[in-house]
């Protein structure tokens, strides 16, 4: 027999290597728009990102511009919506309108041959979309029907109440919304939120993929020649309004688990204490040899899943932490939770710990790197705070560097328990 | 006695679109396939075994997942998997279903030896511990909870499988029947299965990244080569006989709509006739342009949401056609407008641009599946589990061949009414 001794020794691990990572290409359209071109990758393939000033954020009333963005799709000056699936189709294409709370979207992922036949498609429904009224009312049904089933789900309640918690009601980023709302989206409403913000707006383009000659004169033709402005929109009531009371209870009679959400407003990516923070929300919840995970779920096994997050949007930050678990474990849970979060803050972190976290940071750097339309991604997570690339040299400086001394610091400066607010959905125990 | 190096090498060489790999196999059997791209700093190394949840006990459901789960509580010399995965920059996952179980990781390339020595520890030996089984079964049991109970229609396919399945053990879903055979899985059951399965003569190794073979057959040889085989992995699965009956299930719920699940057998996964199912359920359902969505959702708003697939498995699969309605419509109607249009498939000639359509698509859902080295190492194992990793890419032109009329042919093999199982799953609060 072999002896299996050398199995003992753990293979030397090696310094990781990272790089920095080079910026696209600018090209100015000749109505001004800029395209940032990221040309990398193995594959005859490319994805063309519109990017418009049109999140959530700048909505008049409740499901607009998720409407507005979803119907771009349903018909446009030369096609209707049939059509323009069928060519979508035909051409093994993708084209995906989607919203956040900062921007609107439209993303085209075609072979690059059939790229000069999709264009014209591609083209209309970003400028000349029609939103004729029964194809809108197609879609609110649909919606309408998928919020109802999202409603019997714990963790969609829980995330639809916690913003209005914690960032307050009247922050465009607390709104909430209720089933009515779906009755008063129209053609009209949409066409009013697309003239606003899509029509003459100044909007970014993002290229990635294996890019092949001739497609900025592509674009071009195709976006830059209508006449566009860029406006910087006014947002009212950007100061966080929490609300004042710490733990709230949402009763769902039926639910074997309950949906837990823990968190408070921070701050963001224009903050320079973002980074070393993102590595102490690490530590918390942020990979599975986190501290909760390893208490919560591998050491007591009260839940399936347990994470902290530190979400970064153009006007506001948020830190939360989110799970489900047993009904009858719940408060067991959040206690713990507590207890970890104290834990970081009174104790400094071991050298070990942190050494490791720094490594598995530096891993998670090289996948999200990984392939061109990863790094268009990583482009896109800078632009709104008007940065670049370079923001990630600071973020591998920050993850180098920071010391056990700086880990205790924030955690303390950031993570006051007394600021935090609990939300249960789920059913009542006692 | 030392294990001799023994090399059947085969190359295979690159083409466009093409996975370019080479493969060899160890004495005791384990399979290894190295794929070579040097355009990423990470290598993904994959091990699926060849174990699923059709290889369970009638009365132990639900084993082969829990399992996966205690292949991360600790091998002989590693105590924790996780922790110097991430030391290395690492990150790993796994999954299980009817078929296999699959394990992969991705981390750093100068780091991949970490990954060989935790991949061929828990293979050479499980550390089975009472606490790691015990916080397992009640981690699972929140799983079965969130994904499968506390989800509307969640249970779908716990009612869904042993409606279509009689004999066959497909009958189950891999979370298992039901939570107490979860609950009453003990040590033994577990070292049991370990012997049965856990062999490297039951599993296939593949690498990706900017590696030499040369460099995967040295590292191949020292880890994995002294791990003997020893147990016996002999299938002995029944076979699902014909159905001859309609069968109708007609279950309430706790939900907001009204659900149709129609299930048809089909053929296994190396049958002749897969890929002719997989464009007739493409044509029906694949995209905006198809033909469900179109004449069921848009033009005769029957359901918000219709959907056509075929579960891929390695034995006798289902082909599925599911739906939520819209509120008012009833479920005769909504079932007989679905059963109208796959008489369509059946009597009516296939336009030829609508093939092309669907063909075009799988050409380009191919090009994106391939787009990093984890994607591209678990379709190469898959391939090679199915009989030869090299069928990995002739994917493509399998479906390129496919006419229009062994669609047809297919469509009036597998969607006849005495070959159907349905699942009426109806609203409580209607």
């Amino acid at each position: 027999m072999t002896t299996q001794d050398f199995r003992k020794t753990h293979p030397q691990s090696k310094a990781i290597e990272t790089m920095s990572l080079v910026e696209p290409e600018k090209y100015l359209l000749d109505n001004g728009i800029p395209v940032y071109l990221i040309n990398a990758g193995t594959q005859e393939i490319v994805k063309i990102d519109l990017i418009f000033d049109a999140g959530t954020l700048l909505q008049d009333q409740s499901l607009q511009a998720q409407f507005t963005s979803k119907c771009l799709i349903e018909g446009t000056e030369s096609f209707d919506s049939k059509t323009i699936a069928e060519i979508v189709d035909f051409y093994g294409a993708y084209l995906k309108p989607s919203v956040t709370r900062d921007d609107a979207e439209i993303s085209l992922y075609s072979l690059n041959k059939h790229l000069e036949n999709l264009m014209p498609v591609f083209a209309e429904v970003a400028l000349q979309p029609t939103f004729p009224e029964h194809e809108v009312q197609t879609m609110v049904q649909k919606l309408r029907q998928e919020y109802l089933v999202n409603m019997e789900k714990g963790s969609f309640i829980a995330q639809q109440h916690f913003s209005p918690l914690i960032h307050g009601e009247q922050h465009p980023y607390g709104k909430t919304m209720v089933l009515g709302d779906y009755e008063n989206i129209n053609s009209q409403v949409l066409h009013q939120f697309f003239t606003r913000f899509y029509k003459t707006a100044g909007f970014k383009i993002i290229v990635s993929g294996k890019v092949n000659n001739g497609l900025i004169k592509l674009l071009n033709r195709y976006f830059g020649q209508h006449k566009v402005t860029f406006e910087e929109h006014v947002i009212e009531n950007l100061t966080n309004t929490p609300s004042g009371i710490p733990k709230h209870f949402i009763e769902k009679g039926d639910a074997l688990q309950s949906a837990l959400r823990i968190g408070k407003a921070t701050i963001n990516k224009h903050h320079p204490d973002f980074l070393p923070f993102m590595v102490v929300n690490t530590i918390l919840g942020g990979y599975f040899g986190s501290r909760l995970m390893t208490n919560i779920r591998e050491d007591k096994g009260y839940t399936y899943g347990i994470g902290s997050g530190l979400g970064s949007f153009k006007h506001a930050g948020m830190f939360f932490i989110g799970s489900e678990v047993g009904n009858d474990v719940t408060e067991k849970a959040i206690e713990q939770i507590f207890i970890e979060i104290e834990k970081l803050k009174s104790e400094p972190v071991k050298a070990e710990e942190l050494s490791l976290v720094k490594n598995y940071l530096l891993g998670t750097f090289l996948r999200s790197a990984d392939g061109p339309f990863a790094l268009a991604d990583l482009f896109k997570a800078t632009l709104d705070y008007g940065m670049d690339m370079r923001y990630y040299d600071t973020f591998l400086h920050t993850v180098k560097n920071i010391t056990i001394k700086d880990i205790q610091e924030i955690a303390v400066k950031y993570l006051q328990t007394d600021q935090m607010i609990t939300l249960v959905v789920g059913n009542p125990v006692n | 006695m030392q294990p001799k190096e023994i090399f059947l090498s085969i190359i295979y060489l690159s083409e466009f679109y093409m996975i370019n790999f080479e493969k060899f196999t160890l004495k005791n059997g384990l399979r290894v396939i190295v794929h070579h791209d040097e355009s990423t700093p990470i290598v993904a190394i994959n091990v699926l075994y060849n174990v699923g949840a059709r290889d369970e006990d009638h009365s132990k459901t639900g084993f082969a997942h829990l399992f996966e789960h205690l292949m991360f509580g600790g091998s002989v010399n590693i105590p924790k998997y996780d922790e110097p995965l991430e030391k290395a920059g690492g990150e790993n996952n796994a999954f299980t279903n009817n078929d296999i179980t699959n394990y992969y990781l991705t981390l750093p390339v100068q780091n991949i030896e970490t990954g060989f020595w935790l991949e061929s520890d828990r293979m050479f030996q499980l550390a089975f511990s009472e606490k790691s089984l015990d916080v397992q079964r009640n981690v699972v049991t929140e799983e079965f909870r969130q994904t499968h109970l506390n989800q509307p229609y969640g249970d779908v396919w716990l009612l869904l499988r042993p409606l279509a399945y009689k004999v066959h053990p497909y009958q189950w879903s891999t979370i298992g029947k039901e939570i107490s055979h979860i609950q009453n899985a003990v040590m033994d059951d577990v070292k049991a299965f370990y012997k049965k399965f856990y062999n490297p003569n039951n599993a296939i190794l593949v690498v990706a990244g900017n590696v030499e073979t040369a460099e995967i057959k040295i590292l191949a040889e020292k880890w994995f080569g002294p791990i003997q085989n020893d147990g016996e992995n002999q299938r002995n699965i029944p076979k699902e006989p014909p159905q001859t009956e309609a069968r109708l299930l007609v279950t309430e719920n706790n939900v907001p709509l009204d659900a149709i699940y129609k299930a048809w057998h089909m053929c296994g996964r190396m049958d002749a006739a897969y890929h002719p199912t997989d464009l007739l359920s493409d044509i029906l359902s694949n995209g905006n342009s198809s033909r469900l969505y179109n004449e069921l959702v848009k033009n005769k708003k029957l359901f918000s949401d219709l959907n056509a697939y075929i579960l891929g498995s390695s034995d006798e699969g289902l082909f599925v056609v599911s739906g939520k309605l819209v509120k008012g419509v009833k479920l005769e109607d909504a079932d007989a407008a679905i059963i109208e249009e796959l008489d369509k498939m059946k009597n009516d000639e296939i336009d030829e641009r609508e093939l092309q359509k669907v063909k075009n698509k799988i050409e380009a859902n191919l090009e994106f599946s391939e787009m990093n080295v984890l994607e591209k190492a678990m379709n190469l194992a898959f391939a090679e589990l199915m009989g030869n990793a090299a069928d990995v890419n002739e994917e493509g032109k399998k479906y390129q061949a496919v006419t229009a009329e062994q669609i047809r042919e297919t469509a009036r093999q597998v969607l006849r009414p005495e070959n159907c199982s349905t699942l009426y799953y109806k609203s409580q609060k209607l």
